[in-house]
């Protein structure tokens, strides 16, 4: 068995802006089961920030605990991480985001850990919009208790196990586009063109990211009476449309005649075009959207790549109007200003 | 694309570089492996089978595998080949027992004309099948130019005493000092059913017209004269001072040799620029290392007599150019001609073949250069009886080539004289075996050493000058051998994907250290190389592309920089990928039909 990947890598790899390889953003060997969805989660991160030349050392990959927050071993090993209680990332990630709003923030979550444990933290940090990209890698079961039908699993659906899951699903994506996110998308790890410009539409998002990343595991939940193997999603997905962020693409993409284009700006000037069949969904619709993901599911659709978009929306420090200088950058004297300061503030409320 | 045809055993055969570019096809990972694995006899019986003096090709082979090696694309430098071969031979015990047995006497008769590597692999492949051989040779000894030419201090005479004996002593009836003047002798001669001709080309080139080289014949030698004269211990010293004129690797022995034998101010000096001279890079370093500097661009433009005896020899500096279609030009650059004092001029500027002993009307019909006229295939000549190989075919080569030349043409006798086609040849033999021994476990150690290529430990330079003899490389010892060994990359251990199993999970995609495997939608070749993850730039190396899969899209693997590690077969759920040992040899003579 290999236990080690060899450290040659191609000897013309293609560098990014910065002048770093792929390999600068990779991480320690996976010891998930071979084939699991969440390895192309991962490196679909790893190609994300890549391609957008990130810094690593100006990212922070948060997680919780399950198979999907093992991952933040396996990428971006020069980036800064927390692995934190189960179904409690949100928290964590707040106090980080508080302490330092300068780093991007990467969650990595499962199933289990944000539509089960973690679901009240889930819905406030949504509520909050806290600058932040949120991937759920979600299999439908618990993969490390080995296989029990979790909350995402759908109606029906039957894992190895054979039995039919008994209880209605939760929609993390129609729950975050009803507590306000101003990005939600539904991916598949089998589908690296959709989901990579989705990690790098989030990432430049500014506010609470959502990708509920269907991400099957062969272990457990890939049998064909399940509704998240590769074969029933490869079958059963629809795509909203596609769309890609200016400046990577502007060379290759192809524009379709048939196909409406609407370019738009997010908060740090990078434009995001959008590319949808004429009478397909209006995304920046909240209402259209819900119905949209209702009916989807009536006709045994997955709907999937970015459902809904809105820009306007204002993150955590907006709302809270904090410093824009982050607090671990301020000096004891600005944090700590003095007795006479706190007198003003304390008399001014009395 | 279409999808690859790995059921055409020439695929994965160029998958193996190092044995492709083999003119012999020696299994080398297969060999390297049994080295790392201390298994030396294995290791050299391997060897012996396809190139018959491992020993001596560990040593002094040309080792076209080298620069095909895949480690050397994936970083600096390739595996040491060559002297891993060494190893084997150096390290192995008694042997004898595996040679082949000797079947009962056939009836047939075969003449050999030469005693060197391709007569000899004639030999070895035909009298363990029963044929009567008869050998000619000039020289006192067998192993031809690999004897005369090549320095006892690069390869030791016992080395190449053991491996030109162990054939020998296969029966085969040696007539050294027997100088063929007559083909026609041995063609009117019907006991012999077949004659093969591995003389070699035996004249080296001169430079008869420059002025001054008949007054200062006395100190001028043609390079391969005067190895074979020190070989055989005619020639014992030479001038202090000494020109060696020529680029090629018998240049580099020439000017080593001089060092040992008294030269003390010893040049080599070449037409050429230096970065296109012929001698291989290691002879030219070897070459440097004992202190010859190498002058380049110059020109001989006369030998240089006083008194009736040489004193020195003037060049002309030239340039080289360019022309559109490639073709060089050494254009003088009109500064004087430079003057170098000598003693002794070595002339190794090339070799011919040479053929005053064959009879221009015994069926052998010679065409472009005087050369007979010799099928590339078969080697038959255009007398059906007579049978060519070595240098003596198509022009100097290399050791290596003559005994692919040997196997080939041994082939060729056994169905002549069988009564059967020699145009009817079987195809090599392969195999592709599943090395999977359990869950992610494989019988062959994917765990490469990424350490850069070791040195060759070689005798101090000192004691290595002084005596002629003496070995200057000192070759791996067992623990450098395995770690060079484990340099290999084992690129036998196929890849081999089967579509109708994968579920496009990507997990390959993603472990792949080099970015291989792509799965894209299909379309030409051109377009399919652009559009990789890692563009695939090089088109020497293949494209192994599948079968239409659940998606519509096709898995293409750029051979390229493929690691063989094994790591896709590992990640992948449903077995999709397996690691497979390609075996392929090339189907000697004897090996009937099946």
């Amino acid at each position: 068995m290999s236990y080690l990947r060899s450290s040659f890598r191609h000897p013309h790899a293609q560098k990014n802006k910065l002048g770093y390889t792929q390999a600068n953003y990779e991480g320690a060997l996976s010891t998930l089961c071979a084939g699991c969805g969440h390895d192309s989660i991962s490196n679909s991160i790893i190609n994300a920030c890549f391609e957008l030349s990130l810094e690593p050392h100006k990212i922070a990959k948060m997680s919780g605990i399950g198979c999907s927050s093992k991952t933040p071993a396996y990428f971006l090993s020069n980036s800064h991480g927390f692995n934190s209680v189960h179904g409690r990332m949100p928290s964590v990630t707040t106090g980080a985001n508080m302490g330092n709003r300068d780093l991007t923030y990467i969650g990595v979550s499962g199933d289990g850990d944000t539509a089960s444990i973690g679901m009240g933290q889930f819905m406030h940090l949504v509520r909050r919009n806290l600058n932040m990209v949120y991937i759920v890698m979600n299999n439908g079961v618990y993969g490390l208790t080995k296989g029990q039908d979790s909350a995402t699993a759908d109606l029906g659906s039957a894992s190895k196990k054979g039995v039919p899951n008994m209880y209605e699903p939760m929609d993390l994506c129609e729950l975050a586009i009803s507590l306000g996110s101003g990005y939600v998308a539904r991916s598949f790890s089998g589908d690296k063109d959709q989901l990579v410009p989705l990690i790098k539409g989030a990432i430049k998002h500014n506010g609470f990211a959502l990708i509920d990343c269907i991400s099957p595991c062969v272990t457990f939940n890939n049998n064909p009476q399940s509704t998240k193997s590769y074969e029933w999603v490869r079958d059963h997905k629809e795509a909203t449309g596609k769309f890609d962020l200016v400046p990577e693409a502007a060379e290759i993409q192809v524009q379709n005649p048939n196909e409406l284009t609407e370019s738009i700006q997010l908060h740090d000037g990078t434009t995001l075009n959008l590319h949808r069949q004429p009478d397909s969904l209006d995304i920046t619709c909240r209402e259209s959207v819900l119905s949209a993901l209702e009916e989807a599911k009536q006709n045994q659709q997955v709907l999937t790549g970015l459902l809904h978009l809105n820009t306007n929306s204002k993150d955590t420090h907006d709302i809270i109007n904090t410093s824009s200088k982050p607090l671990n950058q301020m000096s004891e004297s600005e944090l700590c200003p003095g007795s006479d300061i706190l007198e003003s503030i304390n008399a001014s409320l009395r | 694309m279409k999808p690859t045809d790995i059921k055409n055993p020439e695929y994965f055969h160029k998958v193996v570089d190092c044995q492709y570019a083999c003119p012999a096809h020696t299994p080398v990972p297969e060999y390297i492996r049994l080295i790392a694995a201390g298994r030396y006899d294995d290791a050299y019986m391997i060897n012996w089978e396809s190139n018959v003096f491992p020993g001596i090709l560990g040593r002094v082979c040309d080792r076209p595998c080298e620069p095909a090696c895949r480690r050397g694309r994936v970083e600096e430098e390739p595996v040491a080949i060559c002297r891993l071969k060494r190893v084997a031979a150096d390290n192995k015990s008694e042997i004898k027992d595996r040679l082949p047995e000797i079947a009962p006497k056939n009836g047939k008769k075969i003449a050999l004309v030469g005693a060197g590597p391709a007569s000899l692999t004639v030999a070895r492949d035909l009298a363990p099948l029963g044929y009567e051989i008869e050998l000619f040779d000039e020289q006192d000894i067998g192993g031809g130019f690999m004897r005369s030419q090549i320095p006892s201090f690069r390869l030791p005479i016992e080395v190449l005493e053991e491996e030109v004996n162990y054939i020998l002593d296969m029966g085969v009836a040696a007539h050294f000092k027997h100088y063929v003047d007559s083909l026609k002798s041995l063609v009117d001669n019907q006991e012999y059913d077949a004659i093969f001709v591995g003389s070699g080309a035996p004249n080296g080139r001169d430079l008869a017209n420059l002025p001054g080289r008949k007054e200062g014949d006395a100190n001028i030698d043609l390079g391969i004269n005067w190895l074979d004269s020190v070989a055989f211990g005619h020639t014992k010293s030479i001038g202090k001072k000494v020109i060696v004129l020529g680029g090629g690797n018998t240049a580099m022995d020439c000017c080593r040799t001089s060092k040992r034998l008294g030269g003390d101010d010893v040049r080599v000096v070449v037409r050429s620029p230096k970065a296109t001279m012929k001698a291989s890079p290691w002879e030219i370093e070897d070459a440097e290392n004992e202190d010859i500097p190498i002058y380049e661009n110059h020109v001989p433009h006369e030998f240089v007599v006083e008194n009736g005896k040489l004193v020195g020899m003037k060049f002309e500096k030239v340039r080289a150019e360019y022309d559109e279609n490639g073709k060089r030009s050494l254009v003088p650059t009109g500064e004087d001609l430079v003057y170098m004092e000598c003693d002794h001029v070595l002339i190794a500027i090339g070799q011919d073949n040479a053929f005053p002993w064959i009879e221009r009307d015994i069926g052998i019909e010679f065409g472009k250069w005087d050369m007979p006229v010799v099928d590339e295939v078969t080697f038959q000549s255009t007398n059906e009886r007579v049978f060519f190989g070595g240098d003596a075919a198509f022009g100097p080569s290399n050791i290596i080539t003559a005994v692919a030349h040997g196997h080939q043409a041994a082939v060729s006798i056994h169905q002549f004289c069988s009564g059967n086609s020699v145009t009817k040849r079987l195809d090599p033999q392969v195999n592709l075996v599943s090395q999977k021994m359990g869950f992610h476990e494989w019988t062959y150690d994917n765990e490469i050493d990424h350490d850069k290529r070791h040195l060759v430990p070689h005798v101090d330079k000192e004691i290595a000058l002084k005596n002629l003899k003496l070995e200057v490389e000192k070759g791996f010892d067992q623990e450098l051998g395995y770690q060079e060994a484990m340099r290999c990359l084992n690129c036998d251990v196929q890849t081999v994907f089967t579509d109708n199993l994968c579920i496009e999970c990507d997990a390959c995609t993603d472990i792949c250290p080099t970015n291989c495997i792509n799965f894209i939608d299909n379309g030409e070749e051109d377009d399919l190389r652009g559009r990789l993850l890692e563009p695939a730039d090089d088109r020497s190396q293949d494209l192994y592309v599948s079968g239409e899969l659940k998606t519509n899209r096709v898995m293409v693997k750029d051979e390229n920089v493929c690691l063989h590690c094994g790591l896709c077969a590992e990640r992948c759920p449903t077995a999709a990928w397996d690691m497979q040992k390609f075996t392929y040899s090339v189907t000697k003579a004897g090996t009937e039909c099946a």
